[in-house]
Protein backbone atom coordinates (compact mmCIF):
# COMPACT_ATOMS: atom_id res chain seq x y z
CA UNK A 1 0.00 0.00 0.00
CA UNK A 2 3.12 2.08 0.32
CA UNK A 3 2.49 4.36 -3.17
CA UNK A 4 -1.26 4.76 -1.82
CA UNK A 5 -0.06 6.05 1.20
CA UNK A 6 2.25 8.28 -0.39
CA UNK A 7 -0.73 9.67 -2.59
CA UNK A 8 -2.31 10.24 0.50
CA UNK A 9 0.88 12.43 2.06
CA UNK A 10 1.12 14.45 -1.45
CA UNK A 11 -2.62 15.68 -1.38
CA UNK A 12 -2.18 16.66 2.00
CA UNK A 13 0.77 18.50 1.37
CA UNK A 14 0.28 19.88 -2.05
CA UNK A 15 -2.17 22.19 -1.66
CA UNK A 16 0.41 24.42 0.48
CA UNK A 17 3.20 24.06 -2.29
CA UNK A 18 0.78 24.75 -5.01
CA UNK A 19 -1.06 27.67 -3.31
CA UNK A 20 0.91 31.29 -4.22
CA UNK A 21 -2.72 32.87 -4.51
CA UNK A 22 -4.48 34.52 -1.36
CA UNK A 23 -7.28 31.84 -0.06
CA UNK A 24 -8.28 31.92 3.67
CA UNK A 25 -8.26 28.06 3.89
CA UNK A 26 -11.80 28.59 4.84
CA UNK A 27 -14.25 25.90 6.04
CA UNK A 28 -16.62 24.89 3.03
CA UNK A 29 -19.69 24.76 5.02
CA UNK A 30 -19.24 28.02 6.46
CA UNK A 31 -19.03 29.27 2.81
CA UNK A 32 -22.69 27.76 2.07
CA UNK A 33 -23.34 29.81 5.04
CA UNK A 34 -22.31 32.88 3.33
CA UNK A 35 -23.64 32.09 0.07
CA UNK A 36 -26.84 31.48 1.75
CA UNK A 37 -27.01 35.27 2.99
CA UNK A 38 -26.14 36.48 -0.13
CA UNK A 39 -29.12 34.75 -2.01
CA UNK A 40 -31.79 36.23 0.04
CA UNK A 41 -30.53 39.19 0.24
CA UNK A 42 -29.16 39.26 3.61
CA UNK A 43 -32.80 38.39 4.81
CA UNK A 44 -32.33 35.17 6.00
CA UNK A 45 -31.86 34.74 10.16
CA UNK A 46 -30.80 31.29 11.58
CA UNK A 47 -34.14 30.60 13.64
CA UNK A 48 -32.36 28.01 16.19
CA UNK A 49 -28.45 28.54 17.61
CA UNK A 50 -26.49 26.17 18.53
CA UNK A 51 -27.33 24.79 22.53
CA UNK A 52 -24.03 25.11 23.43
CA UNK A 53 -21.08 25.95 21.48
CA UNK A 54 -17.21 25.66 22.14
CA UNK A 55 -16.21 29.22 23.94
CA UNK A 56 -13.27 29.21 21.75
CA UNK A 57 -11.61 28.16 18.50
CA UNK A 58 -9.17 26.32 20.71
CA UNK A 59 -11.29 24.30 22.34
CA UNK A 60 -13.23 23.31 19.18
CA UNK A 61 -10.00 21.98 17.78
CA UNK A 62 -9.63 20.20 21.15
CA UNK A 63 -13.05 18.51 20.53
CA UNK A 64 -12.27 17.96 16.81
CA UNK A 65 -8.96 16.22 17.69
CA UNK A 66 -10.47 14.26 20.64
CA UNK A 67 -13.32 13.11 18.05
CA UNK A 68 -10.15 12.00 15.81
CA UNK A 69 -8.70 10.43 18.94
CA UNK A 70 -10.85 8.21 20.21
CA UNK A 71 -11.81 6.95 16.59
CA UNK A 72 -8.19 6.28 16.02
CA UNK A 73 -7.76 4.51 19.43
CA UNK A 74 -10.71 2.23 18.66
CA UNK A 75 -9.01 1.20 15.10
CA UNK A 76 -5.63 0.75 16.44
CA UNK A 77 -7.00 -1.11 19.23
CA UNK A 78 -8.97 -3.70 16.89
CA UNK A 79 -6.48 -3.58 14.18
CA UNK A 80 -3.84 -4.93 16.95
CA UNK A 81 -6.39 -7.94 18.22
CA UNK A 82 -6.47 -9.15 14.44
CA UNK A 83 -3.15 -9.19 14.54
CA UNK A 84 -2.65 -10.64 17.69
CA UNK A 85 -5.21 -13.20 17.12
CA UNK A 86 -3.82 -14.19 13.63
CA UNK A 87 -0.07 -14.58 15.41
CA UNK A 88 -1.48 -16.46 18.39
CA UNK A 89 -2.69 -18.79 15.35
CA UNK A 90 0.17 -19.11 13.42
CA UNK A 91 2.27 -19.96 16.82
CA UNK A 92 -0.19 -22.68 17.88
CA UNK A 93 -0.05 -24.06 14.33
CA UNK A 94 3.92 -23.91 14.93
CA UNK A 95 4.01 -25.69 17.63
CA UNK B 1 -21.83 19.15 4.23
CA UNK B 2 -23.11 19.90 7.51
CA UNK B 3 -25.57 22.62 7.02
CA UNK B 4 -25.48 24.90 10.40
CA UNK B 5 -28.02 24.94 12.93
CA UNK B 6 -30.91 26.90 12.10
CA UNK B 7 -30.37 26.82 8.79
CA UNK B 8 -32.61 25.02 6.87
CA UNK B 9 -35.97 26.82 7.38
CA UNK B 10 -39.46 25.41 7.87
CA UNK B 11 -40.94 23.22 6.31
CA UNK B 12 -37.40 21.73 4.99
CA UNK B 13 -36.42 20.95 8.17
CA UNK B 14 -38.93 18.40 9.48
CA UNK B 15 -39.76 17.18 5.65
CA UNK B 16 -35.76 16.10 5.77
CA UNK B 17 -36.53 14.52 9.20
CA UNK B 18 -39.59 12.82 7.98
CA UNK B 19 -37.27 11.24 5.66
CA UNK B 20 -34.52 10.17 7.46
CA UNK B 21 -36.10 8.26 10.84
CA UNK B 22 -37.55 5.30 8.92
CA UNK B 23 -34.52 4.59 7.17
CA UNK B 24 -32.75 4.95 10.77
CA UNK B 25 -35.18 2.57 12.32
CA UNK B 26 -34.73 0.12 9.26
CA UNK B 27 -31.04 0.61 9.44
CA UNK B 28 -31.43 0.03 13.64
CA UNK B 29 -33.30 -3.45 13.04
CA UNK B 30 -30.54 -4.37 10.34
CA UNK B 31 -27.77 -3.69 12.81
CA UNK B 32 -29.29 -6.13 15.77
CA UNK B 33 -29.51 -8.95 13.80
CA UNK B 34 -26.11 -8.56 12.45
CA UNK B 35 -24.55 -8.24 15.78
CA UNK B 36 -26.46 -11.22 16.83
CA UNK B 37 -24.78 -12.86 14.61
CA UNK B 38 -20.98 -13.23 15.41
CA UNK B 39 -18.95 -11.30 18.23
CA UNK B 40 -16.53 -10.90 14.70
CA UNK B 41 -19.04 -8.57 13.28
CA UNK B 42 -19.30 -6.27 16.37
CA UNK B 43 -16.27 -5.63 15.95
CA UNK B 44 -15.76 -5.17 11.92
CA UNK B 45 -19.47 -2.64 13.15
CA UNK B 46 -17.55 -1.00 15.74
CA UNK B 47 -14.49 -0.56 12.86
CA UNK B 48 -16.37 0.86 10.74
CA UNK B 49 -17.58 3.84 13.06
CA UNK B 50 -14.61 4.35 14.58
CA UNK B 51 -13.38 5.16 10.92
CA UNK B 52 -16.85 7.34 10.39
CA UNK B 53 -15.78 9.13 13.33
CA UNK B 54 -11.68 9.84 12.79
CA UNK B 55 -12.50 11.05 9.19
CA UNK B 56 -15.32 13.16 9.45
CA UNK B 57 -13.80 15.12 12.39
CA UNK B 58 -11.03 15.69 9.99
CA UNK B 59 -11.03 19.18 8.42
CA UNK B 60 -8.50 18.65 5.48
CA UNK B 61 -7.28 21.58 3.14
CA UNK B 62 -8.07 21.07 -0.50
CA UNK B 63 -6.05 21.95 -3.61
CA UNK B 64 -8.56 24.84 -3.86
CA UNK B 65 -7.58 27.10 -0.79
CA UNK B 66 -10.55 25.98 1.41
CA UNK B 67 -11.52 23.53 4.18
CA UNK B 68 -13.17 20.97 4.67
CA UNK B 69 -14.12 17.45 5.80
CA UNK B 70 -14.50 13.91 3.87
CA UNK B 71 -17.14 11.78 5.86
CA UNK B 72 -16.15 8.12 6.51
CA UNK B 73 -18.76 6.26 5.47
CA UNK B 74 -17.16 4.24 2.53
CA UNK B 75 -15.85 1.69 4.93
CA UNK B 76 -19.07 1.14 6.40
CA UNK B 77 -21.18 1.38 2.91
CA UNK B 78 -18.89 -1.60 1.60
CA UNK B 79 -18.85 -3.84 4.46
CA UNK B 80 -22.71 -3.19 5.85
CA UNK B 81 -24.75 -1.50 3.22
CA UNK B 82 -26.25 1.83 3.25
CA UNK B 83 -28.87 1.38 6.07
CA UNK B 84 -26.37 0.39 8.78
CA UNK B 85 -24.04 3.00 7.50
CA UNK B 86 -27.11 5.66 8.29
CA UNK B 87 -26.86 4.75 11.91
CA UNK B 88 -23.14 5.13 11.96
CA UNK B 89 -23.43 8.39 10.48
CA UNK B 90 -26.01 9.63 12.46
CA UNK B 91 -24.54 8.99 15.79
CA UNK B 92 -21.35 10.82 14.54
CA UNK B 93 -23.38 13.91 13.49
CA UNK B 94 -25.47 13.76 16.63
CA UNK B 95 -22.11 13.95 18.36
CA UNK B 96 -20.81 16.99 16.52
CA UNK B 97 -24.35 18.76 16.65
CA UNK B 98 -23.96 18.63 20.79
CA UNK B 99 -20.37 19.12 21.41
CA UNK B 100 -18.58 20.83 18.31
CA UNK B 101 -22.08 23.20 17.19
CA UNK B 102 -21.00 21.64 14.34
CA UNK B 103 -24.08 21.08 11.93
CA UNK B 104 -27.20 20.98 14.37
CA UNK B 105 -29.91 19.40 15.53
CA UNK B 106 -33.01 20.92 13.37
CA UNK B 107 -30.66 20.50 10.61
CA UNK B 108 -29.75 16.40 11.81
CA UNK B 109 -32.40 14.83 9.87
CA UNK B 110 -30.79 16.67 6.51
CA UNK B 111 -27.44 16.28 7.32
CA UNK B 112 -27.94 12.50 8.21
CA UNK B 113 -29.75 12.30 4.83
CA UNK B 114 -27.20 13.29 3.01
CA UNK B 115 -23.76 11.82 4.70
CA UNK B 116 -25.85 9.01 5.98
CA UNK B 117 -28.16 8.00 3.66
CA UNK B 118 -28.27 9.11 -0.19
CA UNK B 119 -24.70 9.27 0.06
CA UNK B 120 -24.20 5.88 0.99
CA UNK B 121 -26.60 4.49 -0.97
CA UNK B 122 -25.30 5.91 -4.15
CA UNK B 123 -21.92 4.42 -3.33
CA UNK B 124 -22.93 1.37 -2.62
CA UNK B 125 -24.59 0.88 -6.05
CA UNK B 126 -21.31 2.20 -7.72
CA UNK B 127 -19.59 -1.10 -5.10
CA UNK B 128 -22.67 -3.50 -6.96
CA UNK B 129 -22.15 -2.17 -10.24
CA UNK B 130 -18.16 -2.31 -10.05
CA UNK B 131 -18.51 -6.18 -9.24
CA UNK B 132 -16.20 -7.30 -12.21
CA UNK B 133 -13.31 -5.12 -10.72
CA UNK B 134 -10.33 -5.78 -8.74
CA UNK B 135 -11.44 -5.33 -4.64
CA UNK B 136 -9.51 -2.09 -4.08
CA UNK B 137 -10.49 -0.41 -7.06
CA UNK B 138 -14.48 -1.24 -6.31
CA UNK B 139 -13.70 0.22 -2.28
CA UNK B 140 -11.87 3.28 -3.75
CA UNK B 141 -14.48 4.50 -6.03
CA UNK B 142 -17.62 3.26 -3.23
CA UNK B 143 -15.93 5.48 -0.95
CA UNK B 144 -15.31 8.72 -3.05
CA UNK B 145 -18.77 8.46 -4.59
CA UNK B 146 -20.23 8.08 -1.47
CA UNK B 147 -18.16 11.30 -0.39
CA UNK B 148 -18.92 13.32 -3.46
CA UNK B 149 -22.49 12.47 -3.62
CA UNK B 150 -23.01 13.33 0.02
CA UNK B 151 -22.12 16.71 -1.13
CA UNK B 152 -24.32 16.65 -4.03
CA UNK B 153 -27.08 15.99 -2.01
CA UNK B 154 -26.45 18.97 0.49
CA UNK B 155 -26.34 21.05 -2.50
CA UNK B 156 -29.48 20.13 -3.42
CA UNK B 157 -30.73 20.80 0.34
CA UNK B 158 -29.96 24.26 0.22
CA UNK B 159 -30.99 24.94 -2.90
CA UNK B 160 -34.57 23.69 -2.43
CA UNK B 161 -34.31 25.96 1.00
CA UNK B 162 -32.91 28.81 -0.77
CA UNK B 163 -34.04 29.33 -4.60
CA UNK B 164 -32.28 32.38 -6.08
CA UNK B 165 -34.25 35.21 -6.71
CA UNK B 166 -33.36 34.87 -10.19
CA UNK B 167 -32.90 31.66 -11.66
CA UNK B 168 -34.41 29.57 -9.26
CA UNK B 169 -33.30 26.47 -7.66
CA UNK B 170 -31.00 25.23 -10.29
CA UNK B 171 -29.12 28.44 -10.46
CA UNK B 172 -28.54 28.25 -6.43
CA UNK B 173 -28.20 24.57 -6.95
CA UNK B 174 -24.53 25.48 -9.11
CA UNK B 175 -23.59 28.34 -6.28
CA UNK B 176 -23.55 25.93 -3.70
CA UNK B 177 -22.31 23.08 -5.89
CA UNK B 178 -19.63 25.02 -6.84
CA UNK B 179 -18.29 26.07 -3.37
CA UNK B 180 -18.50 22.22 -2.50
CA UNK B 181 -16.93 20.37 -5.83
CA UNK B 182 -14.00 21.94 -6.58
CA UNK B 183 -13.09 21.52 -2.77
CA UNK B 184 -14.51 17.97 -2.58
CA UNK B 185 -12.71 16.64 -5.44
CA UNK B 186 -9.54 15.84 -4.05
CA UNK B 187 -11.17 15.18 -0.58
CA UNK B 188 -13.09 12.53 -2.30
CA UNK B 189 -9.87 11.03 -3.60
CA UNK B 190 -7.87 11.40 -0.58
CA UNK B 191 -10.81 9.43 1.42
CA UNK B 192 -11.15 6.88 -1.41
CA UNK B 193 -7.64 5.88 -0.68
CA UNK B 194 -7.39 5.84 2.99
CA UNK B 195 -10.23 3.66 2.73
CA UNK B 196 -8.26 0.97 1.02
CA UNK B 197 -5.94 0.69 2.81
CA UNK B 198 -8.16 0.06 6.24
CA UNK B 199 -9.87 -2.50 3.70
CA UNK B 200 -6.70 -4.01 3.03
CA UNK B 201 -5.78 -4.16 6.95
CA UNK B 202 -9.38 -6.15 7.60
CA UNK B 203 -8.48 -7.97 4.68
CA UNK B 204 -5.39 -9.23 5.79
CA UNK B 205 -6.22 -9.85 9.58
CA UNK B 206 -9.78 -10.75 9.22
CA UNK B 207 -11.05 -12.35 5.90
CA UNK B 208 -13.21 -15.04 7.62
CA UNK B 209 -15.66 -11.93 8.69
CA UNK B 210 -15.15 -10.77 5.00
CA UNK B 211 -16.62 -14.64 3.73
CA UNK B 212 -19.02 -14.35 6.68
CA UNK B 213 -20.53 -10.73 5.53
CA UNK B 214 -20.54 -12.30 1.65
CA UNK B 215 -18.23 -9.91 0.63
CA UNK B 216 -15.82 -12.98 -0.62
CA UNK B 217 -16.09 -16.21 -1.69
CA UNK B 218 -14.72 -18.32 0.63
CA UNK B 219 -11.81 -20.01 -0.72
CA UNK B 220 -9.63 -21.63 1.97
CA UNK B 221 -5.76 -20.73 0.11
CA UNK B 222 -6.80 -16.87 0.27
CA UNK B 223 -6.71 -17.38 -3.48
CA UNK B 224 -9.54 -14.11 -4.15
CA UNK B 225 -6.91 -11.65 -5.65
CA UNK B 226 -7.10 -7.88 -4.49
Amino acid sequence: MKPGIAVFLMMLILPYAALAQEEKWSGADAMAEQKIVEITGGEYKPWFSPIWEPPSGEIETFLFSLQAAIGAVVIGYFVGYFKGIKEGMRRAEAR
Amino acid sequence: MHIAEGFLPSPWWYLWFIFTVPVLAYGLTKMRALVDRSPDIKVLLALAGAFTFVLSALKMPSVTGSCSHPTGTGLAVVLFGPAITSVLASIVLLFQALLLAHGGLTTWGANVASMGIIGPIVGYAVWKLTSKMSTRIRVFLAAAVADLATYVVTSVQLALAFPAKEGGVIKSFEIFASIFAITQVPLAITEGILTVIVFRYILELKRDVLVELGLLKESAAGGAHV
